[in-house]
């Protein structure tokens, strides 16, 4: 097998290893340091000595023994007079019928974090990744990355949270919270820009792989399939939506071809079946509009009616500023951009729009679209000089530079 | 989102400072103390640090290819950058909650500031 190959199936394998540890001991901080000791011995074995027969069962044997070494350390640590740190319990041995996959993704996405530690700690503790991959995909020290996840275990076991179900009351509110992350993680990869990429894992295969973990456990769940199938047709069209120096591609201007056909096929599959069988939600809206755009062969066959009346039905389930200028900007395709320009006017007096750099954009480029090159220019300026994005800046500043006026 | 919270120095908050009595001057230590570890717990804080005197501040110069030294910031400069905090937090709003909390934030020395960020939406 290849690292690459092992380092897949360690991925796969991690929270199948961890959950039976923390069932059996208890103590999700230790164990998951374990978990990820016993991860990087593998790692640096198997491509060389060969995957065992039974990866899982190793892997559970190693971590074992590792915590069990942790426990006794910080037991004689902590009671250094007393003579309890012979009482470590025995090996454990795995449990074949439980899958605690959901109860990991529960424990990490934990109300007592920060998203950025629910983010760290669940690449680390489901996602099986290293906190020096987690460090290079997203820009930070390895040392940040390492103590947000010990700061995070730590905080999970003040909280005194519990390794099982939450009761039923709990539970939607809990999964929508893991949903947050998943999704977080998804947009951190799909708005990377191309040229840092190297060496870094590739945060939308990741967040795509934990959702469709999740989905095993949760098959019946609307909101799961529908960030699923936002994801994959999303990231159907992360080859077209950057040129090779890194620039920004607007949807519009895409070369359709280079979309990955198959991901949009299974996306779009996936979310009409959804659509359905189970009750409306957010994220599955979403995926309906992302199947609309996926389905036309050129911009200029966008559904732009249903488009809006998606965003119509997405205003009400779940308002938000985002959600408003992409209403808007489907209310200018359909009833033209003075309509559109009217409305985007109005929906700035939300406070949460006032200034916002992307009320600019839209207004610029809708400017553009009504034939006033001049104030289109203006704004995208504007907008150019309060984005927070380098590429979105250069973007910007390009459909500026291409509204100046020649002589 | 990353922001940096960048905390000034002045002649007249020196001078208040060096003024303060020895207790009160630990206050102040222990507000910085708190700041960071609260930040370190929650997992925002990337890196903080202090700057050295000022006085130790070197200017580079390169004209023609050589590169020219002198010592000290601008004479005119009047508020100079102490230190800072890189934080990753969820908005400005929490950002800013942190700021408020330096205690130059008294004197007014205190900024936030939004990072530039690599990542970009397509549009």
């Amino acid at each position: 097998m290849s690292t690459g190959q092992v380092e897949d199936l360690l991925r796969q394998l991690a929270p199948q290893v961890l959950g039976p540890l923390v069932r059996k001991y208890g103590g999700f901080d230790t164990c998951e340091d374990a978990v990820q000791e016993a991860l990087l011995a593998a790692a640096l074995q198997w491509p060389t000595e060969g995957v065992p027969a039974n990866p899982k069962g190793w892997l559970i044997t190693v971590a074992s023994r590792r915590r069990t070494e942790l426990w006794r350390n910080e037991s004689a640590r902590r009671r250094r007079e007393t003579a309890d740190a012979a009482l470590a319990p025995a090996e454990v041995e795995p449990t074949p019928d439980v899958d605690d996959t959901l109860n990991l993704f529960l424990m990490c996405c934990h109300a007592s974090l920060t998203s950025v530690s629910q983010v760290a700690l669940t690449l680390r503790a489901v996602g099986g990744l290293s906190t020096a991959e987690i460090a290079r995909a997203f820009l930070v020290p390895e040392a940040t990355v390492a103590q947000r996840i010990s700061r995070a275990k730590q905080r999970i076991r003040a909280s005194g949270a519990e390794f099982r179900m939450p009761p039923e009351a709990e539970r939607a509110a809990r999964i929508q919270a893991v949903l947050e992350v998943l999704y977080l993680i998804f947009n951190e990869g799909y708005t990377a820009s191309s040229g840092s990429t190297l060496h870094r894992v590739e945060l939308t295969t990741e967040a795509i792989r934990l959702t469709r973990q999740l989905r095993e456990q949760l098959p019946a769940d609307g909101e799961v399939a529908g960030l699923l199938a936002l994801m994959l047709l999303t990231d159907a069209r992360r080859p077209a939506r950057t040129r090779p120096d890194g620039a920004l591609v607007p949807l519009a201007e895409q070369d359709r071809r280079k979309w990955d056909a198959r991901a949009i096929a299974e996306g779009v599959s996936l979310i009409t079946d959804t659509l359905g069988s189970a009750p409306i939600g957010p994220y599955q809206l979403q995926a309906a509009i992302a199947a609309v755009h996926a389905e036309a062969a050129r911009a200029d066959d966008t559904d732009w009616p249903q488009i809006l009346a998606l965003y119509r039905l997405l205003s009400s389930l779940a308002p938000g500023p985002m959600v408003t200028l992409n209403r808007i900007v489907a209310v200018a395709m359909v009833d033209g951009p003075r309509t559109g320009l009217h409305q985007l006017a109005a929906a700035e007096a939300d406070p949460a729009l006032a200034g916002h750099h992307r009320v600019d954009a839209v207004r610029a480029h809708l400017l553009e679209l009504a034939g006033d090159p001049e104030a289109a220019r203006a704004c995208y300026q504007l907008a150019a000089r309060r984005t927070l994005n380098i590429p979105e800046q250069r973007y910007l500043e390009a459909r500026a530079e291409q509204l100046a006026p020649r002589d | 989102m990353k922001y940096v919270i960048l905390i000034y120095n002045n002649p007249a908050a020196r001078e208040v400072w060096l003024g303060l009595p020895a207790a009160q001057r630990a206050e102040g230590l222990a507000v910085y103390a708190a700041l960071r570890e609260d930040l370190a717990a929650s997992g925002e804080l990337i890196v903080s640090e202090a700057l050295a005197d000022h006085s130790l501040t070197k200017r580079v110069a390169v004209r023609e290819g050589m590169t020219l030294v002198t010592d000290g910031p601008f004479a005119e400069v009047k508020e100079l950058l102490a230190g800072f905090f890189l934080v990753e937090c969820e908005s400005m709003q929490r950002a800013i909650e942190y700021a408020a909390r330096v205690p130059e934030a008294g004197f007014g020395l205190v900024e936030v500031r939004p990072i530039m960020d690599l990542s970009g939406f397509e549009m």
